[in-house]
């Protein structure tokens, strides 16, 4: 069978393996979860496979890319289906974001900035549903905006995905009063720099047009100095660098962030000084905020996921490297 | 005059912004208002820009069958169709239950979604191929990466479980990240700090003109 048969091959199996859980869901079906003994039993058959693999190379037969791709999609799939819980260790920095969010007094102002897109949902929107949904869990008042075109709309989908909760919906919170969409105002930094003076000017109305000063809950927010906490979610530019250099060091705004894996490790040094009060990293930060707000989100679920995708490739790395050594230090593998 | 007004008028905005800065009373914070509201609204106007210049750059494509030309075509029909919806639905157009989020929650998410999710595909095969203990200094960067896979992720402390509380992955991870990893990141942030005002003082005193073109 030529390479493009196999991969269209693995394509329909996909299509098709989607389409029948997509269906199932409509028809109100149950979530599948394996047993314990079939869960071990898969992850027997991928750790022994793994083991071939790594004879395989040892006997100078190396595998190509397309086989690292297949076992990444098997170990970000299948662990969805698997009943193992793991025990979540809570670091200091989402502690102390924790803490920070805990000595605020209920009716507290809480600025929430969505400053991320879709393709950087996956980790960042478990933080902001579990963050707001502390939020209103402890009667603080949420004024929410965005840097990012599409983050009010991903706020939009937070909001309504808590909302769905009955603890929630008891709780009658009210647009206008309990919180606020401002939406998205273009300019980077310097939305930031201008909301320090006046939030309406930045935003004289929210995303859907209401008057910013119609809106009880904002009306008399005048900037920064009206606002208890502020919490940032970012994947990029402009974002947390930009809330860091303007909104705390100029206007002394006491600051907690939320980013992406890969943004987070630059967020240390802001850390470590003390210009933020906390830091969620990536989906494990999150996974880690949802344990203390006692809420079982999405992180949480997909833990499992991440935690098998980096063994397997952590198991490549080395499979890698004794491909390496064994073939005189040359990357045989470049051309697979 | 054509080199010399622009070089003038950033002199004049970078100095005042300088001002701003550092004395954030009045007048110089009116100014600083001033300068925030008309960056937002070149911004704004920035973003119809390059809207329109996709749109004339895909057209061009299209019309002149240039190779990919078929994905040109998908922009153009993508773009119109949400524009068009945006603009008819009006300035509600972003509440829950229009057309507008429906197509934003149905069709632009997952695309989205799985356009970034293909990068774990390609960071696994890229490190099974070139992730490699060449050297001392790439071997460090291999252990430092292997504390911080598995520390990042629960399953690490399961396998080190039996350590004593500060030995663990985690905690591992944790030192990686807040130490050498921050001591890096700062000195890359002030390399780059350094390289800014540098570079700002030379566009504000006119010493670098690249940014106004022309080049003579």
């Amino acid at each position: 069978m030529s390479t493009r048969a196999k991969e269209i091959l693995v394509i329909i199996m996909i299509v098709v393996f989607s389409l029948v859980f997509y269906f199932r869901k409509i028809a109100g079906g149950k979530e599948i979860i394996f047993s314990n003994l079939v869960a071990w039993v898969l992850i027997a058959l991928l750790v022994l496979s793994l083991g071939l693999i790594l004879i395989l190379t040892i006997k100078g037969s190396l595998i190509g890319r397309r086989v690292v791709f297949i076992y990444v999609g098997i170990v970000l799939a299948l662990p969805l289906f698997m009943p193992f819980t793991q025990k979540i260790t809570i670091s200091p920095e989402v502690r102390s974001l924790y803490e920070a969010v805990e000595k605020l007094p209920p009716g507290s102002k809480v600025l929430v900035s969505f400053d991320y897109d879709p393709p950087s949902a996956p980790e960042l929107q478990p933080m902001g549903e579990s963050f707001i949904r502390l939020c209103f869990q402890r009667d603080f008042k949420v004024i929410i905006m965005g840097l990012w075109p599409q983050g009010p709309q991903q706020a939009n989908i937070a909001i309504d995905k808590i909302l769905e909760d009955p603890e929630m919906q008891a709780r009658n919170l009210r647009y206008g009063e309990d919180y606020v969409n401002l939406g998205y105002q273009a300019g980077n930094e310097f939305v930031i720099q201008r909301m320090g003076s006046s939030f309406k000017s930045m935003f004289p109305s929210d995303y859907r047009g209401i008057p910013y000063d119609s809106m009880p809950l904002v009306r008399n927010i005048r900037n920064f100095s009206n606002i208890d906490f502020s919490f940032n979610l970012s994947a990029g530019f402009p974002g947390s660098v930009e809330w860091v250099q303007i909104a705390v060091d100029r206007y002394g705004v006491e600051l907690g962030l939320g980013n992406t894996a890969v943004q987070a490790p630059q967020m240390y040094t802001y850390l470590n000084s003390g210009q933020v009060v906390g830091l969620l990293g990536g989906m494990n930060g999150g996974a880690e905020f949802e344990l203390l707000c006692d809420y079982k989100g999405k992180a949480t679920k997909f833990m499992l996921s991440q935690s098998f995708s980096h063994m397997v490739i952590i198991a490549f790395i080395i499979i890698g490297n004794v491909a390496y050594f064994l073939g005189g230090r040359k990357s045989a593998l470049k051309d697979k | 005059m054509r080199r010399e007004i622009p070089l003038l008028i950033t002199g004049i905005v970078g100095v005042g912004f300088v001002i701003q800065y550092f004395i954030p009373h009045a007048p110089f914070s009116y100014m600083s208002d001033w300068f925030s509201d008309w960056f937002s609204i070149i911004g704004a106007c920035a973003i119809v820009l390059g809207a329109l210049n996709l749109m004339k750059i895909s057209i061009q494509k299209v019309i002149s069958r240039k190779k990919d030309w078929g994905y040109a075509a998908v922009i153009i029909a993508s773009f119109l169709l949400i524009v068009i919806i945006g603009m008819v639905e009006g300035k509600d157009f972003r509440v829950p239950g229009t057309n507008f989020d429906w197509l934003y929650r149905y069709m632009y998410i997952p695309l989205s979604a799985t356009m970034f999710a293909i990068l774990a595909f390609f960071v696994a095969s890229a490190s099974y191929r070139a992730f490699r203990a060449r050297n001392f200094e790439a071997t460090l960067l291999l252990i430092a990466a292997f504390f911080v896979m598995m520390g990042r992720v629960p399953v690490g402390d399961i396998i080190t479980g039996f350590m004593p509380e500060g030995w663990r992955l985690s905690n591992l991870a944790s030192w990686v990240m807040n130490y050498p990893q921050a001591a890096g990141q700062r000195a890359i942030m002030i390399g780059i700090g350094l390289g800014i005002v540098s570079t700002s003082l030379r566009v504000i005193l006119g010493i670098e003109r690249s940014h106004i073109g022309g080049g003579e």
